[in-house]
């Protein structure tokens, strides 16, 4: 994890790991911390988002609070020839968080495409689902829907100080 | 739980948050806030947990480092103490039971993508399972805007 940053910058990922500070002046706080101005820090925040080692500086909902107790992960067996065309279409769906073009482990494991849909209940999720089979059609072979039953950890992103 | 000033506060910090020296000030006069109440207002979003995070979203793939989905299948009968020797991994960032015949889904983060393979070996070792290995060839989209 070196060659994009310094040892400043890993200094101010380990610094936010856990969120900005809740201050006035988050920024000041965070160069205080790193040893290093303000100026600095923005400006390294900047390049990092340039560079995409920052999706974006933002708040994340928990969707089960906000009332999306649903969930899936679906998977689909699609037509390698039509997925660079059928996956973003299916990624760019509102209720679709993740979608991931991964290899297919066959026998046991046929599916290329997986989509993590989000819902307020179940029937919204299976009614979500069959949205996702229109729109890929006879070019997907066989789908499946894998519901989670139990939280076993859940901690983030945490790299090595 | 949330009001109606709440919601326009999350959809707002959904967007991004600026990179300037009173951030929290320039949202409020967006929304409709002082820069003190919106900084109440976040963190008691937070200390409820309607919101889950708060801050830059990195992307460990463009520092060097590494995501990978990985699958298990777990007998039921041993299924705790599988659970128990895969989250003892630090690297094991998020782990899932799901109604499947592989019913242990967990994501791996490393710092760099060589330590796949070893890592998935010493998990097999440690469970006695097969561990199947599901990297990510192509990402067609991330991020769920939620309307709060």
């Amino acid at each position: 994890m070196t060659h994009v940053m310094d040892e400043l910058d890993r200094s101010i990922v380990l610094a936010t790991q856990g969120g900005l500070p809740l201050v006035p002046r988050p920024y000041a706080r965070l160069a205080d911390t790193v040893g290093t101005s303000q100026e600095d820090v923005m400006s390294r925040l900047r390049r990092l988002l340039a560079i995409g080692a920052i999706r974006r500086i933002a708040a994340v909902p928990n969707h089960y609070a906000l009332g999306l107790a649903a969930n899936a992960m679906t998977v689909w067996d699609v037509d390698d020839a039509a997925l660079p065309e059928l996956g973003p279409r299916v990624g760019r769906l509102d209720f679709v968080s993740h979608c991931y073009h991964r290899p297919r482990r066959l026998p046991e494991w046929p599916f290329n495409l997986f989509a993590m849909v989000h819902g307020r209940g179940q029937s919204e999720v299976d009614a979500k689902i069959e949205v996702i089979a229109a729109l890929l059609g006879s070019r997907c072979k066989a789908h499946d829907a894998l519901l989670s039953t139990r939280i076993l950890k859940k901690t983030g992103l945490r790299i090595a100080g | 739980m949330l009001d109606a000033m709440d919601r326009k506060l999350v959809n707002r910090l959904q967007a991004g948050f600026p990179l300037c020296e009173r951030p929290f000030d320039e949202v409020g006069c967006e929304v409709g806030l002082t820069e003190e109440e919106t900084l109440r207002r976040v963190g008691a979003l937070l200390a409820g947990g309607q919101l889950s995070r708060f801050g830059p979203m990195y992307n460990i793939e463009r520092m060097g480092g590494a995501f990978c989905l990985c699958a298990l299948s777990a007998p039921e009968a041993d299924f705790d103490r599988i659970a128990e020797a895969v989250n003892a991994f630090p690297e094991v960032a998020h782990n899932y039971q799901r109604a499947h015949k592989l019913n242990m889904w967990f994501v791996l983060a490393v710092e760099t993508a060589e330590n796949i393979a070893e890592l998935t070996a010493r998990i097999e070792r440690a469970t006695g399972c097969e561990v199947l290995a599901f990297p990510k060839l192509e990402e067609f989209f991330i991020g769920l805007r939620v309307e709060a």
